[in-house]
Parts: structure tokens; C-alpha cells; sequence
């Protein structure tokens, strides 16, 4: 047998990677100097945090009512935000799917705009739908429905593009028309990645919908705000154990449906 | 439905050429007319070249030269009236090209789409009842009548294809065109469905081109072979006359 020579542990990195890597270290070093984290820190935040704890406990059942009430409202707001943001999805992500859309330049223009709704943060839409139709679940709907527009019109043109080219190809050579083509073999052969999609997205303005209210959008952010501000922790305890029940209800109906559907 | 009779070729080719790229010439100058009411095998051995000849009469595929005419229209007039002389053209596919998640009977329904818009001919349950009877009919004449309601996904291969044969009938064509019909399936399914697929267009009086590398499908089910190969055509004659032996030496 021949002599082997055995190869290093790692490769010599080329004077680029060796470059990058250090100044990707510096910027993570300088990350946590800049934000100021220190295990120092965090160890004489612990009291203030167990005192904060110790006051939200038991959680007061008082408001119990208007509690769940203005849960309500916030489900309903996610649920009409997902809706309305699933209508207007569809259109867009026929005409942001190369292969489906009229021309290369509305493909291009409706990805932008698509990115350009999921890059903006839900709680920057739902600041600015209150400058323009005021306070209240309005304003939270229409940015539920901006955000999931930025999700689901982006999936939902990915599920069609990838659909079997094979029955679109039987329909355009009998004639068929673009729309027939669409309704009767892309969305039924994409239904069920879009289904998943939508119950994603309806998971995500469930998430989304609790901290609207924090800036007036409507729903329970705005009692969680009410109740930290007026140092009711107990009442705020309430608040976050009603939001985790419904953000946990709702992902586990989400899974079940989709298991069903699947 | 009269073809016109003035018409003598159904579809009538002259001088086409298609290359891919540069230097990959698929065919050329092939040039033939079929005349109403005929069946026709396009045969040759793979990569001859007749599956996208055969592409090119509904223009699925752009020719790089030459002429074709269905029913006395120009194919490559322009886009405008292309969805019109679509429409009178049926196509087999070689892999069905059925929507698997939606029942027989929608993908039967599908074929009336060459003919209205609209969503009523979208899915069997938007449909007219005039149009489900018509599809259910058309199911019926391929045998298939008991798994209208059963998705196509589910359907054996022969079944698949007879239900792409059923969405063909649908659409009341002058002309179908099959691409290789049976080398999707096994060879008895292969077998039962030309049978049917020849019987059933015999009935119709369509006109029929079919691509083939069975010869055996060919001599046995049509009127008139048309032999392709190395891009040109080897031999054009009545089926009468030939004997497979006489196909075999063409491709060595």
C-alpha cells in the first residue's frame, strides 16, 4: 500500500474567509457591547423580575369578563384581517407567478409590492391605518390583512408555479381561455399547499393581533397596556395568560384541520 | 360534423423546419396533407422528431419555417385566432395531463372549455346539468361510467388515458391528435386503450393523427404511416401495402 499523507483537520481557509470571519466575529462581539447585555446585568435584573412576579401572582380574575371579551374581538379581528388579506392574495399571486401573469414587468412590480408589505412590520401598518382611519380594530384589520397579503400572495404564487405543467398544456391546446386554465387545473392542483398556507397565515395575525392594541389598533394590547401602566401586574397576568391560551388554541386547531385536509 | 367539403386536406404541412438551438435540427422540409376522416401513424424511433411535430399543429410548439394549415387556417397567422382553431382540435397525451385531484367527471367537464367560458366549465359541480350529461356520455362511450365521481389521481393508467380520451370526445373536435396514446402503460392496457382510442374515432368520423414507435399499433390501427427519421420523411404510404417487415428495415 501506498503511503498516505493525512489530510489536515480543516482545509487553510483563503485570505478572504480568513478577512470575513474575523470581522464577522467583531461585529457580534461589538452587537452585545452595544446593546449593553451583561450577565452582570441580567443578575441584578433577577429581583426586580422575581418582585414583578410575585405581584403578578395569583393573577386577579376581576375584569375576567371584559377580558375575554376584548379577546374575542381580537381573534375576530385576526380572523377578519386573514380573510380579507387571502381575497386580495389570490389576484396578486396569479399575476406574480411568471407563468401564469400577463407580462415579466407586472410580475416584477407585484413582487415588489408583495415584499414590500411583508418587509414593513405589522405594527408600522397598523401605526399608519390609525393616522388614516383612526383608532380602533379598523385600523388592526387592515394591517392584518397588509401582512398577510406580504405572507400568503407570495406562497401562494410558489404553490401555483410549481403545479404539473402537464394539464395546463391539455388545456391551452384545446383553447382554453387564461382564467379557465387558472380555475380549472393551477388552483386545484395548488389548493392544498394554499390551505396550509392560509391556516399559517390566520396563526400569524392571531399572533400579530394581540399587540396591535399597543399602539391603538384595537383588540387586548391596548388592556395590557392599560393594566402594566396603572402597575395592575395581577391583571396584566390575566392578560398574557389569556393571550397565550388563545395563540395556543388557535395553532392547535390550525394543526388538527391541517392533519384533517392534508 | 362536415369537415366542408370543398376542404380536401384537414390539416396540410408544407415545408416545416424546427431546430432547437443551434445545429440541433429536429426535422425539415417535412411537408404531407391528411385528408378528412383519416387515421394516420407518425412513426419513427425516439428522438425522431414526431412528438414535436406533432406539437406544432396546435402550435404548442413555435416551427422555425414552413406552413400549417388546419381546416384551411393558417396556424401561424398570429395569436388571435389560434384559440379558435384550438378548439377544433382534440390531444392525447402521452401522460394523460389529467388535474389527479378532481374527480373524472371535471376532468371530462374540462373539455368543454374549448367551446364556452367561464366558470361553468370548470369544475362538474359549477356545471349545467346538459353539460354533466354530455361529459357523463362521453365517460360512458370510454367505459368508464362507474368512477366518474372517482379522482383522477386514483384511476389505473389505461383508465386515466380512456378519461383523457373522454375529455377529447368532450370537447366535439373535427381533429385529435395522440401523442404516443399507450407507451405510457403496460402493453396489454397499451393494446386495449388504441383499440378503443381507433374504434371510438372510426365511429366519430375524426380525423386522427397519432405518433407511435409500436408498429405493430400502427399498421393494425391506421389507414396511412408516415415514417420519420434522421428529420425527413422515409416513407408515406397506405398501410395496405406494408408489412412490418418492410418498417423494421427502415430503422435497421
Amino acid at each position: 500500500m501506498a503511503d498516505h499523507i493525512l489530510p489536515s483537520r480543516m482545509g487553510r481557509p483563503s485570505l478572504l474567509t480568513f478577512v470575513l470571519t474575523l470581522a464577522v466575529a467583531a461585529f457580534v462581539i461589538s452587537s452585545f457591547s452595544t446593546s449593553g447585555v451583561s450577565l452582570e446585568k441580567l443578575v441584578r435584573g433577577l429581583p426586580a423580575l422575581g418582585r414583578l412576579a410575585d405581584q403578578m401572582f395569583p393573577p386577579s380574575l376581576e375584569r375576567l369578563q371584559p377580558v375575554l371579551w376584548s379577546l374575542l374581538q381580537t381573534f375576530q379581528m385576526a380572523v377578519a384581517g386573514t380573510v380579507l388579506g387571502l381575497f386580495f392574495s389570490l389576484p396578486l399571486a396569479i399575476l406574480a407567478a411568471p407563468s401564469l401573469s400577463p407580462h415579466p414587468l407586472i410580475v416584477w412590480a407585484v413582487r415588489g409590492l408583495v415584499a414590500f408589505f411583508r418587509t414593513v412590520p405589522d405594527l408600522v401598518w397598523a401605526i399608519v391605518f390609525v393616522i388614516a382611519v383612526g383608532l380602533g380594530p379598523a385600523a388592526g384589520v387592515l394591517a392584518l390583512m397588509v401582512d398577510t397579503i406580504g405572507f400568503a400572495a407570495r406562497f401562494f404564487a410558489e404553490a401555483m408555479e410549481e403545479t404539473d405543467k402537464g394539464p395546463r398544456e391539455a388545456l391551452t391546446a384545446m383553447g382554453a381561455s387564461r382564467s379557465g386554465i387558472i380555475f380549472s387545473s393551477v388552483i386545484p392542483q395548488a389548493l392544498p399547499s394554499m390551505i396550509n398556507t392560509s391556516l399559517f397565515s390566520l396563526e400569524k395575525a392571531t399572533r400579530g393581533s394581540v399587540v396591535l392594541g399597543l399602539v391603538g389598533a384595537g383588540g387586548i394590547g391596548i388592556e395590557l397596556k392599560v393594566s402594566l401602566e396603572l402597575f395592575d401586574y395581577d391583571q396584566a397576568a390575566t392578560i398574557i395568560i389569556a393571550i397565550f391560551l388563545l395563540v395556543l388554541v388557535v395553532e392547535r386547531a390550525s394543526t388538527w384541520v391541517r392533519g384533517r385536509i392534508l | 360534423m362536415a369537415v366542408g367539403s370543398t376542404l380536401t386536406a384537414a390539416i396540410s404541412l408544407s415545408g416545416l423546419a424546427k431546430s432547437f438551438g443551434v445545429g440541433k435540427q429536429v426535422f425539415s422540409d417535412i411537408s404531407f396533407d391528411i385528408a378528412p376522416g383519416s387515421l394516420v401513424a407518425l412513426i419513427g424511433a425516439n428522438g425522431a422528431g414526431k412528438s414535436t411535430l406533432l406539437r406544432c399543429i396546435p402550435r404548442l410548439i413555435d416551427p422555425d419555417q414552413g406552413e400549417i394549415k388546419v381546416l384551411g387556417a393558417d396556424v401561424l397567422a398570429g395569436r388571435r385566432g389560434l384559440r379558435s382553431i384550438r378548439s377544433r382540435l382534440g390531444f392525447v397525451f402521452q401522460k394523460h395531463n389529467l388535474v389527479g385531484r378532481l374527480s373524472a367527471l371535471s376532468n371530462v367537464v374540462h373539455g368543454a372549455q374549448a367551446r364556452r367560458y367561464g366558470p361553468r366549465a370548470w369544475h362538474q359541480a359549477l356545471s349545467p346539468q346538459s353539460l354533466r350529461a354530455e361529459a357523463m356520455a362521453c365517460l360512458d362511450r370510454v367505459g368508464l361510467a362507474s368512477v366518474a365521481a372517482q379522482r383522477a389521481d386514483s384511476l389505473s393508467g389505461g383508465q386515466s388515458q380512456r378519461v383523457a380520451i373522454a375529455r377529447a370526445l368532450m370537447q366535439r373536435p373535427d381533429i385529435v391528435l395522440a401523442d404516443e396514446p399507450a407507451a405510457s402503460l403496460d402493453p396489454q392496457a397499451g393494446d386495449e386503450v388504441m383499440a378503443l382510442f381507433a374504434t371510438l374515432m372510426r365511429e366519430e368520423r375524426k380525423t386522427v393523427v397519432f405518433t407511435s414507435h409500436n408498429l405493430t399499433h400502427a399498421l393494425a390501427f391506421a389507414d396511412r404511416v408516415i415514417a420519420l427519421g434522421t428529420g425527413r420523411i422515409l416513407l408515406d404510404a397506405p398501410t395496405q401495402g406494408i408489412s412490418e417487415g418492410t418498417l423494421r428495415t427502415l430503422y435497421g
